[in-house]
């Protein structure tokens, strides 16, 4: 079981710019900041959606081997329907928000409002499966476990 | 479970990649390294501790100490959650993060959890995000 799923993770986890070249269109906002880094605006940005990231570059384009990590965490339990924020794009937002979450890099990742950390602890949930429950929690299904019923199909 | 180690692997097989690409200062320990490690040990008083300079595979001038890779093994983690572990490890480097370390990878683990995995992962490889002008490719 673990092993087509390890399979499925080895494909898609290659670190590295392009990994999925065009292939994933994905449903993320390309949202822009308003150009706020106050604890008001980012109170209504990490609170608007269930799964908020913050990272250097995009989802699409990643500048930041540890955003790109996150991105493709993700992209791996099948969230696609979340909101990424460039702090690359605006220096008030990326000031702003690890003064909001006292929490000194980027990326970070939040789910229902709640800062949950950032790329190791992201990686730490996928691989002890927390990330699965939680998305449980927020009423979306990883991939990960459809994974789990394919046979061992290259 | 979830293929954890899968992933734990193909973390090792980047770093790999992208600590080919460095060669810069290997083997010397910078000011901002040797600071590292005081103050953890200061802080954690912790059985194990294993700092690298992973500064190397980054867009910075050789001999860089902006991006590194910290295990910190200590009891003081017991009970705690991940965001709290790494909290206690940005408290006690908070002048550094505030200035000249850029990134900072961290593995927090408890002496047992060490035991089961005893070793200091490696970095996705770098994208290039700290050079102030980039083409889009």
């Amino acid at each position: 079981m673990s092993a087509s799923l390890g399979r499925a993770a080895a494909a898609l986890l290659r670190w590295g710019r392009g990994v999925g070249g065009g292939l994933w269109v994905p449903g993320v906002r390309a949202a822009s900041s308003g150009g706020s880094g106050s604890a008001e605006h980012l109170d209504t940005l990490v609170k608007k959606d269930k799964v908020v990231v913050f990272l250097k570059g995009t989802p699409e384009q990643p500048q930041c081997g540890f955003s790109n990590a996150v991105v493709q965490i993700l992209r791996l339990h099948g969230v696609r329907d979340y909101a990424a924020y460039n702090v690359l794009d605006d220096p008030q937002l990326r000031q702003g928000i690890k003064d909001y979450s006292n929490w000194p890099t980027i990326p970070q990742v939040y789910l229902n409002g709640e800062f949950v950390g950032g790329c190791d602890i992201l990686l730490q949930m996928h691989q002890n499966g927390d990330l699965v429950e939680e998305l449980k929690k927020l009423g979306i299904r990883s991939a990960l476990l459809d994974e789990k019923t394919d046979q061992d199909s290259k | 479970m979830l293929s954890g180690q899968l992933v734990g692997r193909l973390f090792s097989m980047a770093g790999r990649v992208c600590l080919s690409r460095s060669s810069t200062g290997a083997g010397t320990i910078g000011p901002v390294e040797a600071a590292i490690r005081m103050k953890l040990e200061q802080a954690l008083n912790p059985e194990v501790l294993e700092l690298r300079n992973e500064s190397g595979g980054h867009a910075v001038p050789p001999g860089s100490e902006t991006h590194f890779r910290v295990a910190v093994v200590s009891s003081r983690f017991e009970g705690l959650s991940p965001l709290q572990r790494h909290r206690l490890v940005h408290t006690a480097l908070s002048e550094e993060l505030a200035g000249p370390v850029h990134a900072l990878a961290i593995q927090a683990r408890t002496p047992a959890q060490w035991r089961e995995n005893p070793q200091l992962d490696t970095s996705p490889p770098c994208l290039g995000g700290s050079k102030k002008t980039r083409g889009t490719p």
